[in-house]
């Protein structure tokens, strides 16, 4: 009885996702596909409990729910606000054989898709075998943690590092932001001040907790982002005197660190990012604070749309 | 089952139907102001219900007490972007259902 | 007791299908959004319910991560979209 009922959660869960994805992608209203892409990020959170994949629905829930939601709400607030013509319509789609072939086309995909997997041995466990073996000279308990920070190192150092690259990208657009608005009223006022301190310690313990159990740096950051998000929303500016070096400080903070360990280990060991056994604990845990840090002052900022100082007024 | 496992089916159970009010009143209520009513009842009360259903399952009071904090920003969070939402629907001219 | 955790989680699973249906009609952008925070609750007590089912404790900590960045979305939403949106007959 409890399979069936778990295989019925499954499905109900696809269903549900694939009709999402359809309608946001099908809909005419622009602001109907934002609230659409959020709720299906709703879901897929869902969907990678499901598939046992911890970290990364944390991740999901923080980033893809979230920040990602709060970042496409501005956005069309910028676009309405700028220009309230331009959201009109979105086109039609194809029709006819166009229509047809594409569909075959996805159809094609999807059942290659599933064949591949439907044929995997039942007994598969991919890599989790071999960093099962290693885990204990890894430095963490968390074996997604061990993989992302040690073993495959230098990809989490490309990442951090394509987050900055995203936000110089974003800045130097010279689009500025219309700042609203009308001051925030009491309840809004209370809220940040309540909510922002319990952020600010969720991401420390997502922060912390990431070495023996779901959780990690960017998660904490994606949290620390929400914290930042939301001062912002409540009308709260940054200092004139934090917006110079302090806050480039903070956004190259975590890919500069990264990046000089890379380079020690390199000249050290010999090999870029290689972690000895009784250090890997302790450098493991300054590289997850510092891209953290950079990780949630990043988001935050690529929320501000320009460097501030350059905002409208 | 023991006495506590029952009680908690009740309480899970309940709060279950309170979500599916709330639901119901999203679909069927006539205007913003009304469906941010029910939404606010599936928020407080069911998630409440859930929340009391789970806390007598679980094995340490830590636990029970992160279930607890949960619940509370639920409630904190529904009542604060209820306000907002109806005061930003009311400034933008939308009037309440009237019959 | 696992029986019937699986069957409230497929229960409220179905309630987001519905509350989905309210996204689709809007027809004020109020109405989406609000319709969006009931799909966050109802999948933060999915979470909890999976959470006691399976015995992971890591998901409550995502059902409190759910939690906190659904509100800070509706912020988002409030103070950034809603002064901007058209009344109700615009949209849809």
């Amino acid at each position: 009885m409890e399979t069936l009922i778990s295989w019925a959660i499954d499905v109900a869960l696809v269903l549900l996702v694939v009709s999402l994805a359809w309608r946001a992608l099908a809909s005419t209203d622009l602001f109907k596909a934002i609230v659409l892409f959020i709720a299906f990020g709703l879901v897929l959170t869902l969907v990678w409990v499901r598939l046992n994949a911890t970290d990364v629905a944390l991740a999901e829930a923080a980033i893809g729910a979230g920040v990602t939601g709060a970042l496409l709400l501005a956005a069309y607030a910028k676009l309405r606000a700028t220009s309230p013509d331009a959201i009109v319509d979105r086109a039609g789609g194809i029709s006819g054989i166009g229509a047809i072939s594409l569909l075959i086309l996805i159809l094609l995909v999807a059942a290659a898709l599933g064949y591949a997997v439907w044929t995997l041995p039942s007994d598969y466990a991919g890599l989790g075998k071999e960093v099962a073996a290693n885990l204990d000279q890894s430095g963490v308990s968390n074996p997604v943690t061990a993989v992302l920070l040690n073993f495959r190192g230098y990809d989490t150092l490309l990442e951090i590092m394509v987050l900055l690259l995203a936000l110089l990208g974003a800045w130097s657009l010279g689009i500025t932001i219309p700042r609203p608005e009308a001051a925030p009223g009491l309840v809004l006022d209370t809220l940040s001040r309540l909510l922002v301190p319990l952020l600010i310690l969720v991401a420390a313990y997502l922060l912390w907790v990431g070495a023996h159990a779901p959780g990690g740096a960017f998660q904490a950051g994606a949290v620390l982002a929400a914290a930042g998000v939301l001062m912002l929303l409540s009308g709260r500016e940054l200092p004139a005197a934090l917006a110079t070096w302090p806050l480039r400080l903070a956004l190259v903070l975590g890919p500069a660190t990264f990046l000089m360990l890379a380079v020690i280990t390199l000249i050290l060991e010999g090999r870029v990012l290689k972690l000895s056994p009784e250090w890997a604990g302790r450098l493991i845990l300054i590289i997850e604070t510092t891209a953290t840090i950079s990780i949630g002052v990043t988001l935050t900022a690529l929320f501000m749309g320009a460097p501030p100082g350059e905002e409208d007024r | 089952m023991t006495t506590s496992d029952y009680l908690s089916a009740a309480l899970l159970t309940t709060g279950g139907l309170f979500f599916l009010a709330g639901t119901f009143g999203l679909l069927r209520f006539p205007d913003v102001f009304t469906r941010l009513h029910a939404l606010t009842k599936a928020d407080n009360v069911g998630l409440g219900l859930t929340v009391a259903g789970l806390a007598l399952q679980v094995d340490s009071w830590a636990v029970a007490g992160k279930l607890l904090l949960i619940w509370l920003l639920a409630l904190l969070a529904g009542a604060t972007v209820s306000y907002l939402i109806a005061q930003g629907a009311l400034r933008l001219g939308i009037r309440p259902w009237k019959r | 007791m696992q029986t019937l955790l699986f069957t409230l989680v497929l229960f409220l699973i179905l309630n987001l299908g519905v509350g989905m249906w309210r996204v689709l009609r809007g027809p004020t952008t109020a109405d989406r959004m609000l319709a969006a925070q009931l799909l966050g609750t109802t999948a933060v007590a999915i979470l909890l319910l999976l959470a006691e089912a399976t015995g992971s404790a890591a998901l409550r900590d995502v059902a409190l991560v759910l939690a906190l960045l659904a509100t800070v979305t509706a912020v988002a939403f409030v103070r950034r979209t809603l002064p901007y949106s058209e009344n109700a007959n615009d949209d849809e």
